[in-house]
């Protein structure tokens, strides 16, 4: 019994700990002298498809591969959970204020900084870096490229200044600029023959770290980069990011001590588990995470074209019961709308139980549910969830979707695919019925990343293969209304056509990011995103010289 | 000499015959020769009527999410626990006897009958057939059991029916090789010349003369192959690439949550690891039996 108290005390101790870091991160740790040296091992729960940040849009590759490149702006490294605490990583100053109505940005450029090759870092860089993002050459796959759409032009105008002009002014374009996919590469790999494509094999940055090597399935190593334009950072001497796909297998090697952290999340069971284990040791932050669960119910099959079937999917899924019971076992947790809970511009709880899907009587929503689906010709239908093959959250909620659906009279089945495969049919316009559809934002910026549910033809990951003009129309309108009331209500008939009038989007429960670490892993804080604050350059290890010493010599043999 | 031996003839042509023995006596001698074949038997036979009544022998609907008892402990409502999605674990092992036994009979019996034709026809035909059809099977058999059916699923995709086919495909090589090697004493039994020179057919010398000839080796190839036809179900399923969710089956319920949960609910992992072990056990015991009884070589040496 006394045992059974003591690891509760403990478990209740690190759990207060932790929401005191995710909290205000006002953790007496922050003002701890960093010790340099040292490496950090992180598990890394996916693998990487390519190097290239512009393309890929996994932290499977932001993992291992974010500390060998800098952004042209990023997250203030200090406080991550702002969602406007911006500052310069290659430029240099303050970040600029618009200028010629809110429609001209000017960067003045870092000087002295030198990709890991020795090339010295110019404007040209980064203006050849945005124009391969913002208007890749046919063929070439820019995975955010919708997201830009209000820049017109991106310039040089000398070697330490750019410039971005756009059509019109846009509240969203520096939290877009901190995007960190957003890799700044040098002009003269992207000139080379095959410079659109060379990146998504090759490394060549001005990140903290150097890369070492990668042996594919295994792991990535860094080692730190002497020039790096931060000074004094970075304070480790390397990284190794260990490819684990298996959560469990991610869970023991930080428990036993073969890794330190794990930068996605890990379950509640699982923080519980190894507080318990490990007590002082562990170090739980948690925070809101902008990532939706959701699912797209494919609009090119027949079955889909009817409105009230896709109204009837979400009537049929009792998302507060998800809400309280889920989170227990999976890393979802919040009810909501389109934006990012916390955010301005996101619904509040009354309005957002008016809509399909989020009332608060199950039984009534399921009765309207079925209703629909006889007035549709559609009862008992049957298809199938295109799920990926990836513990949390994915088939713990689509397993928890089919049992949902069942209650409403339909016949569900899943397929769950490996990530390749799975992308690959999220991409095909007839490659599925239902597909399980997170949207996973970095900076959030929810005025922006509403472009998700632009039309098919302007938004790539449209995965409900529909075209909604009116959509495209007030996402414009937003995009460019510079008073927030207005554009909050423009926001509102937005999401309202997206997940209640039209359906064509079933949001589920916003993702909950839990990350328990080594407690000597020190100087990073929790974002509201799995791809935030990952250059590493402010992490330091806070263990005995001899140890980090030791762990340089094994990993880096010096 | 000569009338002892009359006598005794005399004796052998009037003996009474062997005595009528009730099923149970006949029981209880098989189960004295070959305890751990009764054994397995009762396993499997145990394991078909769990399949068979599992609507009637479970308290739970298998696929039933229930948020209020999510990882409940063994107790008096839920003998074997619940899962992470509140099903009952008990329940799901029951229906998951279903899906290992479909699979199971389903694949030995497809794999084991197109191994069968297969291994007859090339001892039967001989020569250039038989070089060719021999290092055809050669190369599928280089590949171990589990990565040839990883190989089939990667390139079929996941389901029940793929799974099937996935194992079939390393089965037919497996048994037409074993059958093949009986099958060449056969074919220099004087009957099959005998056959050819009546003018049968090849297909009724195949199906009618030779392959009733083999099923000893074949009958044991394929109890063999339901055993491990079941335990390769459940590691497809256990890498995710087998039966899908919210099917029960064995191996996908060791899969995610059970790997997640093991610490603090062993019982998530432990009872379909039991089943697994159990089945598979089951059928070898009872495989191994079957040779025995079947193989004349060794029934003579008891």
């Amino acid at each position: 019994m006394s045992a059974m108290k003591t690891s509760f005390t403990r478990l209740a101790l690190a759990a207060g700990l932790g929401a005191a870091v995710a909290a205000g991160g006002v953790v007496a740790a922050s003002a701890e002298e960093p010790k340099m040296g040292g490496v950090l091992r992180i598990v890394v729960g996916s693998k990487i498809p390519s190097y290239d940040g512009h393309r890929e849009s996994t932290f499977g590759m932001i993992h291992p591969i974010r500390p060998f490149y800098s952004l042209l702006i990023r997250i203030n490294p200090e406080n991550p959970q702002s969602t406007t605490d911006f500052i310069c990583d290659l430029c240099e100053g303050d970040i600029p204020a618009p200028t010629n109505e809110g429609k001209t940005y000017t960067f003045k450029i870092r000087q002295g900084v030198k990709f890991h090759d020795g090339t010295p870092l110019t404007a040209h860089d980064i203006v050849a870096t945005y124009n391969k993002i913002v208007f890749p050459p046919e063929g070439v796959l820019s995975s955010r490229v919708s997201f830009f759409a209000a820049i017109e032009k991106v310039s040089a105008p000398d070697d330490f200044t750019v410039q971005f002009d756009l059509k019109h002014a846009s509240p969203g374009f520096i939290p877009l600029i901190a995007t960190p996919f957003n890799f700044v590469y040098a002009k003269k790999d992207l000139e080379r023959e095959d410079g659109m494509s060379w990146h998504q094999k090759n490394i060549n940055g001005t990140g903290a770290f150097t890369f070492v090597e990668h042996q594919p399935g295994a792991f990535v190593k860094g080692k730190r980069y002497e020039g790096y334009h931060h000074e004094g950072k970075p304070y480790l001497d390397g990284y190794v990011a260990i490819s684990a796909p298996k959560m469990s297998v991610r869970l023991q090697a930080i428990r036993g001590g073969r890794a330190d952290i794990e930068f996605r999340a890990f379950p509640p069971k699982s923080r519980d588990d190894l507080v318990k284990a490990l007590g002082d040791g562990i170090t739980v932050q948690e925070s809101a995470w902008n990532c939706t669960f959701g699912y797209a119910a494919n609009q090119n099959r027949p079955l889909f074209q009817d409105k009230r079937v896709r109204q009837a999917l979400t009537l049929g899924l009792d998302r507060w019961g998800a809400s309280k019971y889920l989170s227990k076992i999976a890393i979802v947790k919040t009810v909501g709308g389109l934006a990012f809970p916390s955010d301005p511009v996101a619904t509040d709880e009354e309005t957002l139980k008016t809509y399909y899907g989020y009332w608060p009587d199950v039984e009534k929503s399921r009765a309207k549910a079925r209703e629909l689906l006889k007035a549709a010709g559609a009862e008992g239908a049957s298809f199938k969830i295109w799920n990926r093959a990836v513990d949390q959250p994915y088939k713990v909620v689509g397993t928890w979707m089919l049992d949902q659906w069942r209650q409403i009279g339909l016949n569900v089945e899943q397929e769950v695919l490996p990530s390749g495969p799975w992308y690959a049919g999220l991409r095909d316009p007839n490659g599925f019925d239902v597909a399980i559809a997170p949207s996973c934002q970095s900076v959030v910026n929810p005025i922006v990343d509403a472009g998700a549910w632009l039309s098919q033809d302007r938004a790539k990951n449209n995965r409900g293969y529909y075209t909604d003009r009116q959509l495209d129309e007030w996402y414009d309108a937003m995009n460019r209304e510079s008073d927030p009331a207005k554009q909050k209500e423009i926001y509102r008939k937005f999401e309202k056509r997206v997940l209640h009038d039209e359906a064509h989007f079933g949001q589920i429960l916003w993702w909950h990011k839990i990350n328990p670490h080594r407690s000597f892993v020190k100087g990073w804080k929790i974002a509201p995103s799995h791809y935030l604050n990952q250059s590493l350059d402010q992490v330091w290890l806070d263990l005995p010289d001899e140890e980090r010493k030791q762990r340089t010599m094994d990993e880096l043999g010096g | 000499m000569a009338t002892v031996s009359q006598g005794s003839l005399a004796v052998a042509m009037f003996e009474e015959p062997a005595a009528f023995k009730p099923w149970h006596v006949k029981l209880r001698e098989t189960a004295r020769k070959q305890p751990i074949g009764v054994a397995g038997a009762l396993i499997v036979i145990l394991m078909i009527l769990m399949a068979a009544f599992a609507g009637f022998v479970t308290p739970y609907d298998p696929v039933a999410n229930s948020y209020e008892y999510m990882l409940v402990p063994p107790d008096g409502n839920f003998i074997f626990g619940t899962d992470m999605l509140g099903r009952d674990v008990y329940s799901r092992i029951v229906y998951g006897a279903r899906t290992a036994l479909f699979v199971g009979f389903a694949s030995a019996a497809v794999g084991g009958f197109l191994g069968l034709i297969l291994g007859v026809s090339s001892a039967y035909f001989g020569g250039l057939f038989d070089l060719i059809f021999q290092r055809v099977m050669d190369v599928f058999m280089a590949f171990p059991l589990v990565i040839m059916a990883l190989a089939v699923v990667s390139i079929l995709g996941t389901g029940t029916e793929n799974v099937i086919l996935a194992i079939i495909v390393p089965f037919v090589p497996r048994c037409a090789r074993v059958v093949r090697s009986s099958a060449l004493q056969i074919r220099e039994i004087p009957y099959i010349d005998a056959a050819k020179a009546c003018g049968f057919g090849h297909a009724r010398i195949i199906l009618r003369h030779m392959a009733p000839n083999v099923m000893a080796p074949f009958l044991i190839m394929v109890t063999a192959f339901v055993g491990q036809a079941i335990l390769t179900e459940a590691s497809l399923s256990y890498l995710g690439l087998g039966v899908q969710e919210p099917t029960p089956a064995w191996g996908l319920m060791l899969q995610g949550g059970a790997e997640e949960f093991a610490e603090s609910a062993p019982w998530v992992a432990v009872f379909p690891g039991l089943a697994i072990t159990l089945a598979v056990f089951g059928f070898n015991l009872f495989g191994d039996a079957l040779r025995d009884v079947l193989d004349p070589r060794l029934r003579s040496s008891q």
